[in-house]
């Protein structure tokens, strides 16, 4: 059907990247991001079902230099996708939609994901 | 008769689109289902995961963290399902390859939803 090979928008390449076309990118790149997390998540269940010994294994991954990449970018993006999706939820209900709040509430979620990974990992480095 | 369609079709209004906003309702009530279990999930992981195995066995078998876990497992791949299925639609464009994309990734997302199920049943029942 589609004969002429016409131009796709949007045009990434020759737009200046904005704070609100980033984060806009950002919620789905965690969102994907995060659904690999989902078979982290249910690894760790099936290890502490397994008894033990097969948690112990889960625990040297988890806690292994890689491991802990992993949960400190998962816990991040988690917060931020979090806090974007309640962002997202906002615009649903039509609130916030002028350019002022736009990048007022962008700017709040940066804020808020990095004090809540701050939190969680001084949560769990201090309850050890 | 000067319109072809059929009365059911005009009453579903979903038009050439075949799909209507199931999906689209279903991904925000996820998500602020999400917003209190995963702050939970989140803060209640960080103050257990550097407990040794007879904590962790001891935190999900309590009676609310079982079920919160099982909800959450639910409610979040369901979640993510509906996110991938709306990039596969966005990015995929070859019928068959987005087809059977769509077909594994459902097969994948009951798979791990029954399996984290299963999971923490075994831990609230086992030994």
């Amino acid at each position: 059907m589609a004969a002429q090979q016409r131009p796709l928008s949007p045009h990434l390449q020759i737009y200046k990247p904005q704070l609100t076309s980033v984060m806009s990118i950002l919620h789905r790149a965690t969102g994907i991001f995060l659904a690999a997390g989902t078979l982290a998540l249910v690894y760790w269940l099936l290890a502490i079902a397994g008894g033990a010994e097969s948690y112990k294994q889960a625990q040297g991954i988890f806690g292994s230099f890689i491991g802990l990449l992993f949960l400190f970018g998962w816990s991040f993006a988690l917060f931020y996708h979090l806090c974007n999706g309640v962002r997202h939820l906002f615009w649903d209900a039509a609130k916030g939609m002028d350019i002022k709040s736009v990048y007022a509430s962008g700017k709040l979620v940066w804020f808020a994901s990095i004090v809540l990974t701050a939190l969680a990992w001084t949560l769990a480095l201090t309850t050890k | 008769m000067s319109d072809l369609r059929t009365p059911l079709a005009k009453v579903r209004g979903l038009g050439s689109a075949r799909d209507g906003t199931d999906h689209y309702i279903a991904q925000r009530l996820t998500a602020i289902a999400l917003v209190p279990l995963l702050l939970w999930f989140v803060f209640s992981l960080a103050a257990v995961a550097g407990q040794d195995f007879q904590h962790v066995q001891a935190w999900v078998k309590s009676p609310f963290n079982s079920i919160a876990l099982i909800l959450l497992s639910m409610v979040l791949i369901y979640h993510a399902h509906i996110g991938l299925h709306e990039v596969v639609e966005d990015y995929l464009h070859e019928d068959i390859v987005k087809t059977i994309a769509m077909v594994l990734m459902k097969f994948l997302a009951i798979t791990l939803i029954v399996t984290a199920i299963v999971a923490v049943l075994r831990i609230v029942l086992g030994g």
